[in-house]
């Protein structure tokens, strides 16, 4: 789940594509909200021998990709208990909170770590902005996403390859990297 | 070739292969990709129709004129369609006639949660359901043949986790089907009173047959289980959630799955009822299937155990229908801040919300679009939104109330007088049904000012062309209708419709006044595009709003305009350049001069 502008989407695509090829059954949600940027942008990706439901339930995912730190209080009801939880260290203020109505919580990444004995939390957009564009953090973060799910088998740079501009992929195949590695 | 599709691209390779020739839509989430789907297929001729009840009439008449005609809409658009509905029921068809209505069960972007089956059994035509991307693929092919064989316009019902869930899909190639011949038939095609009797009767004759087919098709079949201790009946998404709620029984719960779901198969719910011991209807919303097995003196249970209320999901069939423990979630002691929909950065919208936002002794009448969000703190503008048109009409409604009343309650305690109505809508929307409100204002002359917030793109939806872009749906260059000239056509006078640049505030706040000031009726329309246009985009990438932390004084006016882009942070004001776009709103509100535009325009 992330805020819309954030490639979440994208990024769902990329993963349900290549697992796709890999021969699992997928089915991918999304719910896009009715505002083009801003907000709240969640999507489901579901895989297995068979899938029946598109939508994965409370305490159901195996692994929770936040874009959005507080995103991640907003849906860890969603992550199974012993699932891994994975927080983009990167804060987007809602209006709510830029008019003052409501506050911006404080240390969600130490107080999401002493609830998830499985949390990374790292700053995807620095890192994607260091390799050259912000807007790759949603491949930096899928990347991690593969690494956590022990999908590395698969070649996801040849689903990237066939999924971004051609002048974009090496900076996407660099990101996506970059965000494997931060799973050791 | 085996693919991965949402629902609606499914729904749209569907029709091409099924040689579907004509197909129409008015966008509308979740149904709004099915005809840019659709429109990518060269055979297909795909237009935007200006609203739901254009886009049904247009497919209508190519069926009758033989081709194989599909319209599409979400579920409030079919409200506006159902006037043809109901009487293209008694015509039939001659080319297949599909008409896809996309429901929001949960309210991910509609303005209610109504149940479209009903309009099958209520229109007294076959409806389908699918339940995966596969069987849209499958279902819309199947759809036009059954068309055709019941002389019939034929329901294809899907909701939001049907059209905006991708899921593995087996696509096949173009069947061309021959335009049919038209024969003139007014027996048949004109519906006056005599004739319309006469097709009243062969549609009872037509559902009779519909019902044996029901109770007998490939739609509606019987997944036994192991068992027949649990049996389970559903039909569309809720058939997955179904499915997963029970799947860790090991097969042993039995399942009616149901595809064709108008007529209901009443036999083969009898047959699989007194089979199995207990019995649950699994459905979203309304009781749609349940009331009908009740109907039938069949015991079964469902609603009184599921919510009436919102989407369904695994979890929730499990905790309703099973019951037992489950584990605690993770959970923190933190209260996340809500995230709702706001305007953009860099929205047009946002100049004449604004302005708006000054006068407390108006009211607004809102409409459907983005606009819409100018409800949201800080701008906080809009008064009313019903649906599609509404503002122009709802608002001549309020001015008729408040000429009686003398004033608001909430202005008449501030000593305030008589409110002035604005209305807010924008190009499509207007385009869509606003234009009638219009005309009404003008001849019984309520003297209300509408705010036609032209950004020259259907937004909300995500930018699909509109009769005021000058672009068909495929990006061909057409005619582009000129809303100033609409607006005077109408009869509003020439001096009273004024185009006005949203980005620049002094401009945009002299013509609400003189609206505001007018006792005629006075349009006001905006002239920025949307920010989110790529052209836009590009051209303004690198340019945006600095502020000046040494003339800064911290006063937040700035923070008034309602910009995701603002915040106040560590004591001084912060302008996100990424997402700014350099509208300069801010910087015009500001009293000190600390904001001003900076970088350079793209050619």
């Amino acid at each position: 789940m992330g805020v819309g502008g954030q490639g979440t989407i994208l990024a769902s695509k990329v993963l349900s594509v290549g697992l796709a090829r890999a021969g699992y059954d997928v089915k991918m949600s999304e719910i896009h909200g009715m505002s083009q940027r801003g907000g709240s942008v969640t999507t489901h990706v579901r895989f297995g021998a068979k899938v029946y439901s598109p939508i994965v339930d409370e305490r159901g995912a195996d692994i929770l990709v936040s874009f959005e730190k507080v995103e991640a209080v907003r849906w860890l009801a969603f992550l199974k208990r012993g699932g891994m939880l994975v927080v983009n260290d990167y804060e987007i203020r809602p209006l709510s909170v830029l008019t003052g109505t409501a506050e911006y919580p404080d240390g969600v990444t130490g107080k999401l770590r002493s609830e998830v004995p499985r949390m990374i939390a790292f700053d995807a957009v620095k890192i994607a902005s260091d390799l050259g564009s912000v807007k790759a953090q949603n491949v930096v973060l899928l990347g991690a996403l593969v690494k956590g799910m022990k999908l590395d088998h698969i070649d996801w740079n040849a689903v990237l390859k066939d999924s971004v501009p051609p002048k974009l992929y090496e900076l996407n195949a660099r990101a996506f990297a970059a965000g494997a590695a931060e799973l050791k | 070739m085996k693919e991965i599709m949402t629902g609606n691209e499914a729904i749209a390779r569907g029709a091409w292969e099924a040689g579907c020739h004509v197909a129409a839509a008015y966008p509308g989430t979740p149904s709004s990709e099915i005809l840019e789907n659709v429109a990518r297929y060269g055979e297909i001729d795909a237009e935007w129709s200006t609203n739901e009840k254009v886009a049904v009439e247009v497919a209508s008449g190519a069926a009758l004129g033989g081709a194989r005609a599909l319209a599409a809409m979400k579920h409030v658009g079919l409200n506006v369609a159902a006037d043809p509905l109901f009487t293209m029921s008694y015509i039939g068809s001659n080319g297949g006639l599909v008409i896809v209505t996309a429901d929001d069960p949960g309210f991910f972007s509609s303005q209610n949660e109504q149940d479209n089956r009903w309009y099958a059994m209520h229109a007294k035509i076959p409806m389908l359901e699918p339940s995966d991307s596969q069987e849209c693929l499958d279902f819309t092919k199947d759809a036009f043949e059954l068309s055709e064989r019941f002389d019939a316009p034929l329901l294809f019902r899907v909701t939001t986790r049907i059209c905006h869930s991708k899921s593995i899909v087996e696509t096949g190639e173009r069947g061309e089907v021959p335009i049919k011949p038209y024969d003139k038939n007014p027996g048949k095609c004109v519906m006056q009173p005599s004739a319309a009797m006469v097709r009243r009767r062969l549609m009872e004759e037509r559902e009779a047959k519909l019902r044996a087919f029901s109770n007998d098709c490939k739609f509606n079949r019987i997944e036994w289980g192991s068992e027949r201790h649990i049996g389970v009946i559903t039909s569309g998404v809720s058939y997955q959630h179904a499915r997963e709620a029970w799947s860790d029984m090991g097969g042993r719960v039995s399942f009616l799955k149901l595809g064709l779901t108008w007529p209901l198969p009443g036999d083969l719910i009898a047959k699989f009822a007194s089979e199995v011991e207990t019995l649950y209807v699994i459905e979203e919303n309304e009781p749609y299937i349940e009331n009908f097995v009740r109907r039938n003196g069949i015991e079964c249970a469902g609603m009184e155990l599921l919510p009436a209320i919102g989407e369904l999901n695994a979890g929730i069939i499990r905790a309703a229908m099973r019951g037992g423990e489950t584990p605690a979630p993770y959970k923190t002691d933190i209260t996340a801040p809500p995230r709702p929909p706001v305007l953009c950065p860099g929205c047009s919208h946002r100049g004449i919300a604004f302005a708006l936002s000054k006068y407390k002794d108006i009211l607004v009448s809102g409409d459907i679009g983005c606009y819409t969000l100018s409800v949201m703190p800080p701008l906080s503008v809009i008064d009313s939104v019903i649906c599609m048109g509404a503002s122009v009409s709802a608002g001549i409604g309020f001015r008729k109330a408040f000429s009686r009343a003398g004033a608001r309650e909430d202005a008449r305690k501030e000593g305030k007088k008589i409110n002035k109505v604005f209305g807010m809508i924008g190009d499509s929307t207007f385009f869509h049904s606003g234009i009638t409100g219009l005309i009404d204002a003008v001849v019984n002359r309520s003297a209300i000012a509408l705010c036609i917030v032209d950004n020259r793109i259907t937004a909300m939806t995500g930018h699909q062309e509109n009769p005021g872009t000058g672009r068909t749906i495929r990006g061909e260059t057409t005619e582009t209708v000129d809303l100033t000239a609409i607006c005077t056509a109408c009869g509003v006078k020439p001096e009273n419709v004024r185009k006005i640049d949203p980005y620049n505030l002094a401009e945009t706040e002299k013509a609400v006044k003189d609206a505001y000031d007018s006792d005629e009726i006075f349009v006001l329309i905006t002239t920025r595009p949307c920010a989110l246009i790529k052209d836009v985009q590009r051209k303004r990438a690198n340019v945006r709003c600095e502020v000046d932390d040494k003339l800064c004084v911290k006063c937040k006016a700035c923070m008034r305009v309602g910009c995701p882009a603002l915040a106040f942070r560590d004591g001084r004001i912060e302008i996100d350049g990424s997402s700014c776009n350099g509208c300069t709103i801010c910087a015009q509100v500001c009293p000190r001069h600390a904001i001003s535009q900076a970088g350079e325009f793209n050619d």
